[in-house]
């Protein structure tokens, strides 16, 4: 990973690519027959380069990326073209020749630094067994050289842990060490921080960038942002439906997309993206491009009354550290802030930052130490058990994880159902009628009622999350990472929806997101946390175009691709 | 840890109290006088009986019988059997004959079981696997009872691989046949449990990552697959020793193992309230520290698991 632009234009033909796919073809056996998973897909990477594929999920990147280093799930094989490392055809290499390249010439970064460490072994004794089968010394002293290498302080000691013990930074720090180890002249990077937050994101690909261009190692990066692939690779793959549609320098391949695709993905690129949400509600208009509906919009915002405010509140947790002694660990610490009717107002920080900690006080799941949430002018601490239950009524989450928050035993139509049925709303004929209404809204057809969450796509579920929270018509949605997990597109589909709604039924947001680029696209005010409290505050634009606190302009800057402009002149 | 442990063990108290007096109250409601069935056909001799009921303190009230039972545990004097010898004695008989048949059970079930699952699991939909998958759903279908006479007749009566029944002495040789019996249907088990898992991990993204890493299949397998995959197998086997010590009634009918599930059996029938007492006592002492023997051995293969704090 080096300065872009300078691709070897002349030197290409001269030197041997290192891993040249041509033609490849993957197919995977299903109940339903093969299934092509990849088609014609090329790709060249040179010696010490850095090629990035990027699609959105299902596109092929990640399968195209594990057919190198001869990584299919045991129902997928290369049902045409070739792979070739270094000169070697290795699509239909024998498995004894892959053990041969894995490691020491071809390295994996893997994605989830959560899933990818055996937790039953120290971080050390993984380290170790990888040197151990390349072949290179396997000292303690080597491990520890390896991880601290790796950027991992404290090495030795911290060799002797657990993957548990790590944070995820740590562990993704300990896979880089692991997939570095043997000095690979290719390392497979398949989407290795998108399981990070933003700041440790950038810590860990400037270190692997670093590593890299020191070893001269060369990478090939699966990502779905297409703002962290420009900044990181000198050359760009695009794929779309198990094809490249597009290919070629970083820069260029941004400024001038030529495939729709890729100007969609460009478009909607949340790294790359200005304020085009935003901007819209501002001049009144719903372009057509934002999934907007036809109908009239009913403007929201002259009821500028606050119907959340949050005084000084602090939240204690007690650490339980041996028999009988605790420490305190203060989780959120004074912290003021208040969101006006029909806005959105988004607290942002990364993981440990307390964020999640303020949404459930303000859900009412969890007791404040100290401090008030007044919602609609009452202390919501004060609220007796039925005052609570009408008060959940008019304050409805939506959580991150679409596939953690449904219940897999219920259809769609019960899910969404299941608040009016708890509040009592309607007979059975109005619920019904209700849920085609709310599937409507959210833009899911009506047969999607009988379905199970399993049988729906992320993007899809978590419009059920939507609807679900919309059924009981509440004034103030709080959205916890609701869009965190989901793939840009369908991250802007989700977006759109959620602005539109605001616009036509007047609701409040608080959106809590650990992701600025998000941010922009949808708050108007921000509040920044930062280990419990609450670092600045203001308009979206203010904190955005000129940030006053030192850890804001760093969540700034770690945005992926925030340095890259996009001027619509070059395009 | 040593906290835990010591937690551990004064939870033992209660459980011990509870058991002992549930089984105590369990026999004492017994129908029918127990001293009575003694003279068997022959006319009750009403001095002999009185003297007798005596002696077992059967002429107590259940409180009383209860405590001075306990007391005669504590005195570690047990007091005797019917046929008059120590029911110290009968324990130390039946209980190594037992013990011997259920860790040799316990030894079979865990080899084969893991073994056998493995294989089925890392070849998932071949051949192998699913005729193992057939042939354990077969084991789990029938009754032991059925399958103890099967095994005793072929192998050991017309193939004579075995001998059917088993000596006083209960060898390790003699018990071959009984273990396998005995262990069969935790055997099943151990083997859907050891695929279901291995299947499971195979999938895992560590064990993609270690084969990334350059390993061998043999040591991916052996070190990400099998560790891992052992987890919950450990934990059935654990509770399983305990299970098998005292759900050998069956097995040591049909071999006529001279242990504990034939003592206590007899006890039953006998109504030897003290004799019933102290077996299902030593046998739910064994459950306790089987159990607590595998969250100990769950936390050494877990790493995650503490139980300090």
């Amino acid at each position: 990973m080096n300065a872009p632009v300078e691709i070897h234009e002349e030197g290409a033909s001269a030197r041997r690519p290192l891993l040249e796919i041509r033609d490849l073809a993957i197919s995977f056996k299903t109940s339903g027959g093969e299934v092509n998973a990849v088609r014609n897909a090329h790709l060249t990477v040179m010696p010490g380069e850095t090629v990035a594929i990027v699609g959105e999920s299902g596109s092929g990147k990640s399968t195209t990326a594990l057919a190198a280093i001869g990584l299919l799930p045991s129902n997928g094989r290369v049902s045409g073209g070739q792979i070739l490392f270094d000169g070697e055809d290795i699509s239909h290499a024998s498995e004894k020749r892959m053990i041969e390249l894995r490691g020491n010439s071809i390295g994996m970064v893997p994605q989830d630094p959560m899933s990818n460490l055996n937790p039953v072994w120290k971080i050390g004794y993984q380290v170790r067994e990888t040197l151990k089968a390349n072949g290179l010394p396997d000292s303690a002293d080597d491990v520890a050289k390896v991880l601290s290498e790796a950027g991992l302080p404290d090495a030795a000691r911290r060799a002797k842990q657990y993957p548990h013990e790590f944070s995820g930074g740590m562990r993704q720090r300990a896979l880089i060490a692991i997939g570095l180890s043997c000095q690979p002249r290719l390392l497979i990077a398949d989407e290795p921080t998108s399981a990070l937050d933003v700041t440790v994101q950038r810590q860990i690909l400037d270190h692997l960038d670093k590593m890299t261009t020191e070893l001269g190692t060369a990478v090939l990066l699966i990502t779905h942002d297409l703002g962290l692939a420009a900044e990181r690779a000198d050359k760009v793959v695009v794929m779309y439906r198990g094809q490249v549609v597009e290919a070629g320098p970083s820069l260029e391949l941004l400024q001038n997309p030529q495939h729709p695709y890729t100007k969609r993905l460009v478009a909607s690129a949340p790294s790359l993206a200005s304020r085009r949400i935003q901007a819209a509600k501002e001049l009144g208009i719903e372009s057509e491009d934002l999934l907007a509906p036809d109908e009239d919009v009913v403007v929201a915002s002259s009821m500028p009354d606050e119907v959340l405010q949050i005084e000084n509140l602090r939240k204690v947790f007690k650490l339980r550290s041996g028999l009988g002694r605790s420490t305190d660990f203060t989780a959120v610490d004074d912290v003021s802030f208040s969101v006006k009717r029909g806005t959105t107002t988004a607290i942002v920080g990364e993981s440990g930052s307390g964020k999640s900690t303020v949404a459930q006080m303000v859900l009412n799941l969890l007791a404040p130490t100290s401090g008030k949430i007044i919602f609609d002018g009452v202390d919501t601490s004060t609220l007796n058990s039925k005052e609570i239950f009408a008060f959940r009524r008019r304050v409805q989450p939506i959580f991150q994880d679409p596939y953690g928050s449904l219940d897999p035993m219920y259809n769609i139509f019960r899910t969404i159902e299941e608040p009016l049925r708890t509040h009592k709303i309607g007979d059975k004929a109005s619920r019904e009628k209700k849920v085609r209404e709310l599937l409507d809204q959210v833009a899911l057809p009506q047969s999607t009622m009988q379905r199970y969450p399993n049988e729906l796509s992320g993007g899809q579920r978590q419009r059920v999350a939507i609807a679900r929270a919309l059924a009981l018509d509440p004034e103030v949605i709080i959205c916890d990472e609701a869009v965190s997990a989901l793939d840009v597109l369908v991250q802007a589909q989700v977006l759109n929806l959620l602005a539109e709604l605001q616009s036509r039924l007047g609701l409040t947001y608080l959106f809590i997101t650990h992701d600025l680029a998000v941010v922009r696209q949808i708050a108007d005010h921000v509040c920044v946390m930062e280990r419990g409290k609450l670092v600045e505050t203001g308009s979206t634009d203010d904190v955005f175009d000129s940030p006053q606190q030192e850890y804001t302009k760093a969540l700034l800057n770690a945005i992926p691709g925030a340095g890259l402009m996009l001027p619509p002149e070059v395009a | 840890m040593s906290t835990y442990i010591l937690k551990r063990f004064l939870q033992l108290i209660p459980v011990f109290l509870g058991a002992t007096l549930l089984v105590y109250f369990l026999v004492f409601s017994l129908p029918g006088d127990p001293i009575v069935a003694l003279f068997g056909d022959k006319p009750v001799n009403e001095a002999v009986a009185a003297k007798l009921r005596i002696q077992y303190h059967l002429d107590q009230p259940f409180w009383m019988q209860y405590l001075l039972y306990l007391k005669s545990i504590f005195t570690f004097d047990l007091g005797q059997d019917f046929s008059g010898r120590p029911i110290a004695a009968v324990l130390g008989e039946v209980f190594p004959v037992t013990a011997r048949l259920a860790v040799m059970a316990l030894v079979f079930e865990a080899v084969f079981g893991i073994i056998f699952g493995l294989i089925a699991g890392l070849r998932k939909g071949k051949f192998f696997d699913a005729t193992v998958l057939v042939a354990s759903l077969i084991v789990i279908g029938i009754p032991i009872f059925v399958l103890g006479f099967l095994l005793q007749f072929t192998i050991g009566v017309q193939l004579g691989w075995a001998k059917p029944t088993v000596s006083s002495a209960a060898t390790v040789q003699d018990l071959i046949l009984p273990a396998i019996v005995l262990g069969l249907g935790s055997f099943a088990y151990v083997l859907r449990l050891t695929r279901t898992s291995v299947i499971e991990n195979m999938s895992a993204d560590y064990v993609r990552t270690a084969t990334a890493k350059g390993l061998s299949r043999f040591r991916v397998v052996r070190v990400h697959i099998l560790r891992n995959s052992l987890i919950p197998v450990i934990t059935f086997l654990g509770a399983d020793l305990g299970a098998l010590m005292g759900g050998a009634i069956v097995t040591e009918g049909i071999f006529n193992v001279p242990g504990v599930g034939n003592r206590l059996y007899r006890a039953v029938l006998s109504g030897e309230g003290p004799t019933v007492v102290s077996i299902v006592t030593v046998l739910v002492l064994i459950y306790c520290l089987s159990n607590l023997l595998v969250d100990l051995l769950y936390a050494w293969l877990d790493p995650r698991i503490r139980y300090d704090s």
